[in-house]
């Protein structure tokens, strides 16, 4: 399995580390149910998902792979950074 | 027919014409009491004790390929009751006595072996670790044994104890457990289930599940619909896509666990013998493969196959135990579905719909959970009470996060467990 | 035995190799199986239930019988096909799965009971009496069970593992793959051409057919000293491509070493993961055994397999040799035989259409029913219109025709389609992303056939890559169609195998279909057939063939079982390269490792970390002595510890206190420059990840140390709250775990121990307990932290790594002339249970603030990162287990690690479980054993009295639950 980087390019998968699916952070305050389905609860799709892989092996990117669950293509990768996760603050 | 070594004598002396299907092909009836959608392991289990222990016979087992095929028929065999958290520890011990009485009961060999189970340690952190848990395990009425490092190189002489970038201290025994024959387990549970007139129906798909007014009434499936008052989910590995149907969201992220078979090579390990270290877990089958896995590949995916970062860490866990091994040959890999949940254990509970039962999140502990998932889930399934080894494996347990059972300490994150 | 004038390695220099002991003689290029037929070995194996005589079926990595063990003592290799065992000077081969001998087995009784070991007729018995399984019967069964065996001693053999990359793999060297590998390589493409045979070129080696007009091994030959000469072409032989993965990576297996005597430091095999851009899978194709009575009889080959034998290796395996075929492409085995001149008795061919021949006697429309000859196949029973013949023969080469090498392409799950015509699975298009196929495995099964879909194969994969083709011709070659006429299972009487090795048969298939194992998964689980070390290359075809016939459906609806890798068995050694000995994972080395070493320190493994558990002194016995000494050091002098090994995080950037904060429960804003405050950070679910300390070493800048456990989780955890969480915040972090080396120096007298060194002295009013900043220590600058986990008076003091040695060195010498010394793991251990100080013992992940006392560190004034979570009734429920101390009180004095408590009175049951214990040690400061534990509604239970049992270590103690901070809990002494 390769996985391409934003920054590196791609890469073999062991340099890589695996997070979650990518959701967005629920705000401070937010009610308990939200930070239920945040930490806990997944659509867990079978097909297109969005996760979060970490470079730890590389240049320590966290981005968001899209990338089918069923077939392991992979669809694209962007940084974490510019993929709105820290919710409303 | 009962089997027995009087009838395979019989039958061989007739040139063994006499052999009946183990179980029917029906056609799925327009209505049922229970339809249980799955037919691997849990669900037959469960559609066994319904009949067995609780007489509900008007039961469907509906399976989308062919019984048994799904993780009940891919794993790596083992059977073991050695959990230290409340709610696990009674349930696999629960589950680790009926599957000392499987075979009498099913009149089925699915040849459990009670070879025993030799965790290894490899420092003072582990070793407490390991303590913590065995004195668990003699707690709810199981056994273990601490091994020191001269028993275990009697034990187990291939071990590699004099060069080891771990070196091994000792280990954790636990003499009951084991490994059984897969796929007779599943074949045995289906055997019983279907004598005692469960209809199991393979090749039929479930495409939808019928609720009505916040009640159940049925599922839709490749084989038209089918009406039940009451349908129990057991369909590991497609339970999120499952629950679904009836609008659910579980707190399940599916991953894929690898498991691996040598060629047969003549008798090398009696036990089974697990590493934490490196996460491998080994045995021997009857047959004389060398049976083992390790992790997770740590993606989400419902591809059943891996990829070779996993394939090549678990053989250089088994070469870093084990160097004898290096010349055993791999002969076959292969990958299932595990609903990894949050905490690592299993839930079996009424979802929030009534007339339909939830059983997933068996992460990658479900087959040695066979015979106790499948009564216990029963036993929730005929009288909407959780049965006695199982009143912890609940839904709601990580909103409240009471009765969390996260037994290696990782957290809510769905494949660390 | 030998056919003079044929085989490509005729007049080569000849090899001596021993088979069951016997010294025999081969030549060079030959494989273990050829020299024994040439030495007219046909028995060579047993099988593996009915252990009946097997001899070489095949030529290649397929082979189902003809496994032996090579070598002997430790680098005794088992389960080697003979068939691609190659031979050399001194080669031990020797049969395996039989006693005594080959030749007399005993356990081939098991034949005789056959009609009562059918298919599954384990799960049908061994039931009674219940202990009988384990006791008598499962022993029994394990014993006979196996085939090699491994020496139970390390494997001896060195193994490698290596990465490649690649514009186009090319897998397989037949005339498909050399063609593939031509055009890709004339175009400049990087290509790798893998071949799992020792010689390349494929099923050109094992025919008499011209290319070009030359024979087509010469012009294989050609092909190959090109590609040779290309630099962008690397041509890996004795190399198989074992797995297709994702994102085409392929998992290939090179054998080094399995062709000569063992050299020192020379590899037995290297395991390859080649990352290719584009793949072609030119692997050609398997034949087919048919099922008939007794077809397993040593003599009774493939005949694709003979005609190699007499072509490439000069060998006819037999003098009188009858053919049994479906197709035209088994003829080819009686012209070659006949054109050698061995004799052939007979063609058999089961289609009343089937071509004739003026060179040997063709019966058509024929089957054969039976063989005779137990050990060597002596006469074939032949059923035709002419009723039943009795034909005379030594060697029956049979065809049930060719089953396409589709394996590769089915290992992301995709599966083949049946083909009615040529009565085979094929590959579909895209079933492996980047991989497509090119002759006989494509069904493709002529010479110019292959040629063509080779150059195919090879423009498309340049297309896709870009790169433009060259012009080339597709030479000239047989362009035979192939025809055939499905035949899998000769019907009548007695039993006819489909799986040689496994002893599965057309009875036990058809029975399983009886017992309702209609599925071919149901089918294979149930008879084993399939799951042999061929994995079905041989049997599965006809197999789900048969169960197709006895369930009335069609083979296409019937299906196959799924394609797993490997392609052919890969050793463990290879795949776990590199992980014997220290190799398994990196070791982690202090600056202080020497000083260590030198001392005769106890090294404890910490995660990857190597740390001294104690220093023993002269006259010490025992851990314990030294420990207990290296506590009093501490309290009443100055001890020294390496504390390198903790996390250490540069946080520097305007925003990195509004990090901190979000990190940590507490409040890291209000930390002032030269301050150090202790924090716990949670996960998001509300537990406790970790805790450490937070230096401000300036106006943005900030150091943060974690614990040893948690270093490459919390700096994860940090770039994934910057990056991902908070992208907005100016902060930046660096890991500096290993870039400084860091010292603890504690007790009374470590303030003079470091004014010693330092070249500005401090004082408890210019360096206040949690006062930090940085420092020049005899002309270095480094950091002094005044913070401790000992309880006294303690400091950290940094240097860059490269000093690390250096330092220690002084520290050891300055302490010990104030009567200190050195102390290690076990000591900080002891002391820190003295103060109640907490470890990853504690923290073990299932713990919350409330558990430790510390919900007041839980921030009501800023969101952070798990406050949501934490707040869950089931988090902070006040009978969960809490934090407490445990001094034993009764008659037994002992505490340990990993004992549960119970309510004195109470029975030892699981449901009367009070908690347990996390860390216990001798504390020579109160004179007594000291613990750590998890009491449930623990805080309110100071002063009760508790059972602690250790069931492990048959320990059974009464305890006090006492405050967790055992010794000074005003904490004068760390204040100074």
């Amino acid at each position: 399995m390769r996985i391409t980087c934003p920054v590196c390019g791609e890469r073999d998968r062991r340099e890589f580390t695996y997070k979650e699916a990518a959701l967005a952070r629920p705000e401070a305050g937010a009610d308990l149910e939200d930070w239920d389905a945040y930490v806990h609860l997944r659509e867990n799709p079978a097909g297109v998902t969005r996760e979060l892989w970490y470079h730890e092996m590389g240049c320590s990117a966290w981005i968001v792979v899209t990338r089918n669950t069923v077939t392991h293509a992979m669809l694209g990768s962007e940084l974490a950074s510019g993929a709105d996760l820290g919710g409303k603050r | 027919m009962r089997f027995s070594g009087w009838r395979v004598l019989k039958e061989g002396l007739t040139g063994n014409k006499g052999w009946t299907p183990h179980w029917r092909n029906p056609e799925p009836k327009s209505e049922y009491d229970v339809v249980i959608i799955g037919g691997g392991g849990h669900g037959l289990a469960t559609a066994y004790y319904l009949a067995a222990e609780h007489g509900i016979t008007n039961v469907a087992v509906v399976e989308k390929g062919y019984l048994g095929g799904g993780n009940v028929g891919r794993n790596t065999t083992i059977v073991r009751g050695n959990y230290y958290l409340p709610g696990n520890s009674e349930f696999y011990s629960h589950s680790l006595k009926l599957w000392e009485g499987l075979e009498q009961e099913l009149n089925y060999n699915a040849m459990m072996s009670q070879r025993g189970i030799i965790n290894l340690f490899h420092n003072d952190g582990q070793r407490d670790a390991i303590v913590r848990r065995g004195n668990a395990m003699i707690n709810q009425g199981d056994d273990a044994e601490l091994l020191d490092r001269g028993q275990l190189r009697r034990m187990a002489p291939f071990l590699n104890f004099d060069n080891n970038r771990f070196p091994i201290q000792g280990g954790l025994f636990h003499r009951r457990g084991g490994t059984a024959r897969h796929d007779a387990v599943a074949w045995g549970f289906a055997r019983g289930a279907d004598m005692r007139g469960v209809d199991l129906i393979q090749n039929c798909e479930v495409r939808g599940i019928d609720v009505e007014g916040g009640k159940v009434t049925g599922v839709q499936t490749s084989r038209g619909v089918i009406r039940a008052k009451k349908v129990a989910l057991a369909a590991a590995g497609r339970s999120g896509q499952v629950a679904a149907m009836a609008g659910l969201t579980l707190p399940i992220e599916s991953h894929i666990l690898q498991a691996f078979v040598s060629e047969g090579i003549k008798p090398l390990v009696d036990h089974v013998i697990t590493f934490a270290e490196g996460h491998l877990y080994i045995s021997q089958s009857d047959k004389g493969g060398l049976v083992f896995g390790s992790y997770l590949d740590l993606y989400s995916s419902y591809a059943a196959r891996g990829n070779l970062p996993m394939v090549e860490h678990t053989m250089e866990s088994f070469m870093a135990m084990v160097p004898a091994v290096g010349k055993a040959r791999l002969l076959r890999s292969w990958g299932g579905i595990m609903d990894m949940t949050p905490d690592g254990s299993p839930i079996i509970d009424h979802a929030p719909i009534d007339g339909l039962y939830l059983n997933c999140g068996w992460c990658y502990g479900g087959f040695k959970a066979t015979p106790g998932s499948g009564n216990a889930y029963a036993h929730l399934i005929a009288t909407d009470r959780p049965h006695g080894a199982a009143t912890k494996f609940k839904l709601d347990r990580f909103r409240t996060g009471v009765g969390l059972m996260d037994e290696e300490g990782t957290g809510a994150q769905h494949n660390l467990h | 035995m030998r056919v003079p004038g044929k085989g490509l390695y005729e007049g080569g220099p000849s090899v001596s190799f021993t088979f069951n002991g016997r010294p025999m003689m081969g030549l060079e290029g030959d494989t273990l199986a050829s020299a024994l037929l040439a030495n007219d070995v046909h028995l060579v194996a047993r099988s593996f239930k009915y252990h009946r005589p097997r001899g070489i079926l095949t030529a290649g990595s397929e082979e189902p019988n003809a496994l032996v063990t090579v070598g002997s003592g430790a680098e005794q290799d088992p389960n080697t096909r003979a068939t691609v065992q190659e031979l050399f000077d001194g080669l031990e081969a020797r049969s395996q799965n039989c006693w005594p001998t080959v030749e007399h087995d005993v356990m081939a009784v098991n034949d005789l009971a056959a009609p009562f070991l059918g298919a599954g007729f384990y799960y049908k018995t061994f039931m009674w009496p219940a202990a009988f399984w384990e006791k008598l019967y499962e022993p029994m069964i394990r014993r006979a069970a196996g085939l090699g065996a491994l020496s139970g001693a390390a494997d001896p053999d060195l193994y490698e593992k290596a990465y490649a990359h690649c514009d186009l793999l090319v897998i397989g060297s037949g005339p498909a793959g050399l063609m593939t590998a031509l055009v890709a390589g004339r175009a400049g493409a990087d290509v790798i051409l893998a071949e799992e045979d020792s010689r390349m070129g494929g099923r050109m080696l094992a025919e008499t057919e011209e290319v070009d007009g030359q024979p087509a091994h010469l012009w294989a030959e050609g092909v190959i000293a090109e590609l040779e000469a290309m630099g962008n072409v690397r041509l890996m032989a004795r190399t198989s491509v074992a797995g297709a993965y994702d994102q085409g990576t392929y998992a290939a297996l090179e054998k080094v070493g399995h062709h000569r005597l063992r050299q020192p430091g020379l590899p037995r095999e290297c395991f390859w993961r080649i990352a290719a851009k584009q793949a072609v899978l030119a692997a050609g194709a398997i034949e087919r055994p048919v099922a008939f009575r007794n077809n397993d009889r040593p003599g009774i080959m493939a005949a694709g397999a003979v005609r190699a034998y007499l072509n490439r290796w000069g060998v006819a395996p037999g003098q009188n040799v009858t053919v049994f075929a479906n197709n035209d492409d088994a003829h080819r085995t009686a012209r070659d035989l006949t054109e050698a001149g061995v004799h052939v008795a007979a063609l058999i061919d089961s289609r009343h259409d089937a071509p004739g021949s003026d060179l040997f006697k063709v019966i058509k429309g024929g089957q054969v029913c039976n063989a005779s000859g137990r050990k060597r196949v002596e006469s074939i029973t032949v059923r035709s219109v002419a009723g039943e013949e009795k034909i005379q023969t030594d060697c029956l080469a049979m065809s049930g025709g060719w089953n396409p090498s589709v394996h590769l392409a089915c290992h992301q799950n995709g599966r083949p389609a049946w083909d009615r015509d040529s009565a085979a699975f094929l590959p579909v298009v895209g079933m492996v992303p980047g991989l497509s196929y090119a002759g006989a495995c494509n069904g493709t099964f002529s010479t110019a056939g292959a040629l063509r879909e080779g150059v195919e194969a090879a423009r498309a994969a340049l297309a896709e890559l870009g790169i433009k083709a060259p012009d080339v011709d597709v030479p000239q070659a047989q362009d035979d169609p192939y025809r055939i006429t499905a035949l899998w299972a000769v019907p009548g009487k007695g039993r006819a195998w489909l799986d040689f090795q496994n002893d599965v048969s057309v009875k036990d298939v058809q029975q399983a279909a009886t017992e309702n194992f209609r599925s071919v998964e149901h089918m294979k689980r149930y008879t084993t057939q399939g799951m042999a070390t061929d994995q079905g290359k041989n049997s599965n075809v006809a197999a789900l063939a048969v169960l197709a016939d006895a369930t009335g459906r069609g083979i296409a609806e019937t299906g196959t079982t799924t394609f797993r890798p490997p392609f052919s068995p890969v050793s463990i050694g290879a795949m776990g390269a590199g992980a014997t000995d220290m190799g398994f994972k990196p070791q982690r080395f202090l600056t202080s490792h020497g000083v260590a070493e030198e001392r005769g320190a106890q090294q404890l493994e910490v995660g990857l970390w190597y740390r001294a558990g104690y220093f023993p002194k002269p006259g010490e016995t025992n851990w314990r002595q030294s420990c207990d000494r290296e506590v009093t050091m501490v309290r009443e002098a100055v001890g020294v510890c390496d504390v390198s090994t903790l996390g250490k995080i540069d946080i520097q950037g305007p925003d990195a206190a509004k990090l901190l904060d979000f990190v940590y429960t507490g409040m890291f804003s209000t930390l002032k420059e030269g301050r150090v405050r202790y924090g716990l950070m949670l996960r998001e679910d509300g537990f406790i990840m970790d805790d450490g300390t937070t230096a401000r070493l300036g106006k943005t800048h900030y150091v943060m140390t974690t614990t040893t456990a948690a270093a490459g989780q919390v700096m994860a955890h940090l770039e994934f709250v910057l990056q991902a969480l908070r992208p907005e915040w100016d902060v930046r972090i660096a890991s500096a775990t290993e870039h400084w080396a860091q010292f603890a120096v504690a007790g009374p007298k470590a303030r003079a121990l470091l004014n010693g060194l330092l070249d500005s002295q401090i004082d408890s009013a210019s360096f206040p307990f949690m006062g930090c900043g940085e420092m020049s220590v005899m002309g270095v600058k480094g950091r002094l932290f005044r913070i401790s986990f000992s309880g006294e008076e303690g400091y950290e003091i940094a240097v860059p790594a490269r000093y690390g040695d250096s330092l220690f060195r002084t520290l050891t010498a300055r302490a010990e002339a104030l009567g200190g010394g050195l102390y290690g793991m076990e000591a900080l251990n002891v002391l820190r249970i003295e103060k109640g100080f907490i470890t990853h013992a504690e923290i073990n992940g299932t713990v919350t603030m409330h558990d430790l006392g510390m919900e007041k560190m839980l921030s009501t004034k800023k969101e952070f990162i798990g406050k949501s979570l934490a707040q869950r009734p089931g988090l902070t429920d006040p009978m969960r287990e809490g934090l407490v101390g445990l001094k034993p009180v009764g008659a037994v004095k002992q505490l340990s690690s990993g004992a549960h408590l119970f309510s004195q009175g109470d029975p030892v049951e699981r449901v009367y479980d009070q908690g347990y214990v996390t860390s216990v040690g001798f504390s020579p400061t109160l004179g007594h054993m000291i613990g750590l534990g998890f009491l449930k509604n623990g805080q309110a239970r100071i002063g009760e009295h508790i059972r602690m049992v250790d069931h492990m270590r048959g320990l059974d103690a009464v305890c006090e639950v006492v405050n967790p901070v055992f010794f000074d809990p005003e904490g004068g002494r760390l204040r100074g």
